[in-house]
């Protein structure tokens, strides 16, 4: 029987070529995708890895809703270039609390995945505010907004729950104090236990990021989120670095 | 009986639009809040409806068009999806102008509503899924009636999703312009929207496959092949790349299910293959009943249709991972991602020789009709595009054009070539038909969008090809020290010319858009265009002839 023969069963019954046509598309997917779940050198193991603060995770959450994406790509890809343009190559394990991921896809902008600590505070919110004025060839939009509304915190506890239940390792202790430790990051001396917080957020840098200390903008969310990228992981220690030689493409 | 149906409906939809209300109050944010007052407003509209009418069932039935006999094909929603094709796809077109004009002249941001990172999104949705989604809804409905001779199954069902696919549109259209989004590019709609979209995905699913199956055919032919691949490969992407946790029930912020590497590539394996099924297997069911249809002539290759579906279904699925070369996506599946995207080369270009062959004893039609000609364009820039594509999937390649604009341009001379165009020419075969029309009211404005169309094409993508490459040269440039010889602001700058450009093409592009639409508006009110008709080089044997130096008469000197 020839192909066209034998197919014609298939285009005589509607059921027969739907589920044909679900198995066909179904393949590439279970194989591509599922052993990333399960392979452990997908993500190797690197140290200082944490998940974000309740602030920095608020400040996430508008670099999400802005759709700084768009623009800003947030992979170093290990080339000469880019290692030397914005820091050492992204690890797989620097987004593995990243839900979601935030790798991008365009550079109108530069790549953020190590921005944190490269400006002042002051830089990122002037230029946030107009970008114009201190990058004159810029083209970003201009985020004067950020600086004047005030922070909608709403349930900071909610947000690690829900983020606990898709897998990042949030402690109890850390979702009952997930208010107080977000008023803590931007202002120290807010009611809280400074120690406690910066021992179950390790790195976490604690200061009124925006300037104006007398409330929490979404400002100050979005720099603490900014200042703290790329920053977890110490890639220029020796050991790190002597591992990431090895690797292939360094 | 029909009262108290109506009393029952009208009941239902109080009760939703109380819920909507009790939602309105207690949402956590602005945006959920926003989208639950629209939804409370569609309730009150239709509590309304069914309420104050004399006879509301049959107020109903006549508002939606109800089929009144089975011998006729059930072509309302389909008239309705035309017009909602043109109406979102001048939307769609215009706020990419708008865009592209943002990056040109960054003064263009109004804050925070309409920055370009919120515009963005509202652009892409609006072109694929608004414009190419109900343009593949309603050439699907319309196909597969004829292609089966039967009438739609289920025109209740078929009417919910025409109408619900609107609700999704301007659900997800405000969510990105008021911040909600969950950055998944093309799956921006959060949670709620999702789960709109999967009913009315499977309602699309049932009237489809319930059509067929009512079919007087015995063969279920071959755009229906592709109209049904791209429905339940759809579902699958959509289910599974939107599984997220919602941070509240009354607010609209949810979080991926997975996370960094997984996360990406889900994405991507979805991203590519919206691009995969959504705009290449759905419109290559348009491309097979419409082209030999306006050429009159059959399908070029029966068993070429076979083999290039089965393998271009299966194949593309793989190629999500071109998408994160050199990416901290192990190598093993960036590798496995470059090798399926070269091969899908082959099965993408069988669906553009099996539709330009199709043409075989009718090129002469080009001449003559504008309409071909429109389809001719869009397999060639099917075949452009998914030669580029390849290409662009080769890793040392990509390793220069990824993050750049020619990724950009890449995208459009495939959705402006190809998905665009050929969509045009559908419609244009469409309307006369629908409407009980002659023909178009001016097939000279055809040729004119024609025009216009493929000029804004080709400066769209010549200008992002410079673009692309120089962002990619000029970020990875060493100078004789040793040194990066450019600065990122730099490349921003050098961009300048090339964002005008583009610009410029896209307003040609709009532009032929909005001759479409005159063209539609006059058809549709039943004018026809007083002109020359499009025709040959005519014999004139008057002319033919040599050419032979006639003495001139002797002139007198002065």
């Amino acid at each position: 029987m020839s192909m066209t023969e034998r197919h014609k069963k298939l285009e005589r019954n509607i059921t027969l070529l739907a589920v044909c046509t679900l198995i066909t598309v179904a393949i590439g997917g279970l194989v591509q995708i599922t052993p990333l779940f399960y392979l452990d050198n997908t993500i190797e193991k690197v140290d200082g890895m944490r998940p974000y603060t309740p602030l920095e995770q608020a400040g996430r959450d508008i670099y999400i809703r802005e759709g700084c994406y768009v623009c800003h790509s947030q992979m170093i890809r290990p080339f000469r270039d880019e290692v030397e343009r914005y820091g050492a190559y992204s690890l797989a394990a620097e987004s593995m609390y990243d839900h979601p991921f935030q790798w991008g896809s365009k550079r109108t902008g530069p790549d953020l995945a190590r921005v944190g600590g490269r400006y002042s505070d002051e830089w990122h919110v002037q230029h946030l505010i107009n970008p114009q004025a201190v990058v004159p060839e810029s083209v970003m939009p201009q985020y004067g907004f950020l600086a004047e509304t005030e922070l909608a915190v709403g349930d900071p506890s909610a947000t690690l729950t829900a983020l606990s239940r898709v897998g990042v390792p949030y402690s109890q202790e850390d979702i009952d104090n997930a208010l107080m430790d977000l008023f803590l990051q931007a202002d120290p001396d807010a009611e809280g236990d400074l120690e406690d917080f910066q021992r179950r957020y390790p790195k976490a840098q604690v200061r009124d990021y925006d300037g104006d200390p007398s409330r929490i903008t979404e400002m100050d969310a979005l720099v603490a989120y900014l200042q703290m990228l790329g920053t977890l992981v110490d890639v220029d220690s020796a050991a790190a670095q002597q591992e990431l030689a090895q690797e292939k493409g360094r | 009986m029909q009262a108290e149906t109506a009393l029952g409906r009208t009941m239902l939809w109080f009760v939703l639009f109380l819920v909507s209300i009790v939602v309105v109050a207690t949402a956590a944010d602005g945006g959920f809040a926003a989208h639950a007052v629209i939804v409370a407003l569609v309730c009150f509209v239709l509590m309304w409806m069914s309420a104050s009418r004399y006879d509301p069932a049959g107020k109903l039935n006549s508002f939606f068009k109800m089929p009144d006999t089975p011998s006729k094909y059930d072509d309302d929603p389909i008239r309705w999806g035309v017009l909602a094709t043109m109406f979102w796809g001048i939307a769609g077109l215009a706020a990419g102008l708008f865009i592209a004009l943002q990056l040109a002249f960054p003064q263009l941001n109004f804050e925070p509503y309409f920055n370009f990172g919120r515009v963005r999104p509202l652009h892409t949705s609006a072109v694929i899924f608004a414009f190419g989604g109900n343009a593949l809804i309603a050439t699907s409905f319309y196909v597969v009636q004829r292609t089966c001779r039967a009438q739609l199954a289920f025109p209740g069902l078929a009417r919910f999703v025409f109408w619900g696919y609107q609700l999704f549109i301007v659900l997800a259209a405000t969510g990105y312009l008021l911040g909600v989004t969950q950055s998944r590019e093309y799956a921006e709609p959060e949670w709620y929207v999702d789960l709109w979209l999967t009913i009315v995905w499977v309602a699309y699913f049932i009237v489809f496959v319930g059509t067929i199956v009512r079919r007087r055919e015995p063969h279920i032919y071959v755009a229906n092949w592709f109209y049904l691949a791209f429905i339940v490969t759809v579902a699958m992407l959509h289910i599974v790349n939107n599984l997220a946790m919602p941070v509240s029930l009354l607010g609209a912020k949810s979080y991926s299910a997975f996370a960094g590497v997984q996360d990406a590539l889900t994405q991507w394996w979805y991203g590519h293959n919206a691009v995969g099924f959504f705009l290449t297997a759905g419109f290559l069911a348009m491309m097979y009943y419409f082209v030999p249809k306006q050429a009159e002539r059959p399908v070029y290759s029966y068993r070429l249709s076979i083999i290039h579906f089965w393998s271009l279904i299966f194949l593309y699925i793989w190629a999500g991972p071109h998408h994160l070369h050199y990416t901290a996506l192990p190598d093993w599946a960036q590798t496995l991602g470059m090798v399926f995207s070269i091969m899908l080369w082959m099965p993408s270009w069988g669906g553009m020789i099996n539709g330009l062959m199709t043409l075989n004893g009718a090129w002469d039609k080009i001449r003559t009709d504008p309409i071909i000609r429109m389809m001719v364009m869009a397999l060639a820039f099917y075949g452009m595009s998914t030669f580029e594509g390849p290409m662009l999937s080769i890793k040392s390649v990509n390793s220069l054009s990824h993050y750049t604009d020619w990724t950009i341009g890449h995208v459009h001379s495939g959705a402006l070539g190809w998905n665009g165009m050929i969509t045009f020419a559908c419609v244009y075969f469409l309307v006369p038909r629908l409407w009980g029309r002659e023909r178009m009211y001016s097939l000279r404005m055809i040729n004119w969008h024609f025009w216009l169309a493929t000029l804004g094409i080709v400066f769209y993508a010549a200008t992002m090809w410079v673009a692309g490459i120089q962002q990619g040269l000029m970020w990875r440039e060493y100078g004789p020290d040793g040194y990066l010889v450019w600065s990122f602001a730099d490349s921003v700058a050098a961009m300048f010319p090339m964002y005008v450009l583009r610009a410029f093409g896209g307003l040609l592009y709009l532009s032929g858009a909005f001759v479409m639409t005159y063209n539609i508006w006059m058809t549709l009110a039943g004018k026809l265009r007083d002109e020359a008709p499009m025709r040959d080089a005519a014999y004139d044997a008057e002319k033919d002839r040599p050419i032979v130096d006639t003495p001139t008469s002797a002139v007198p000197a002065e």
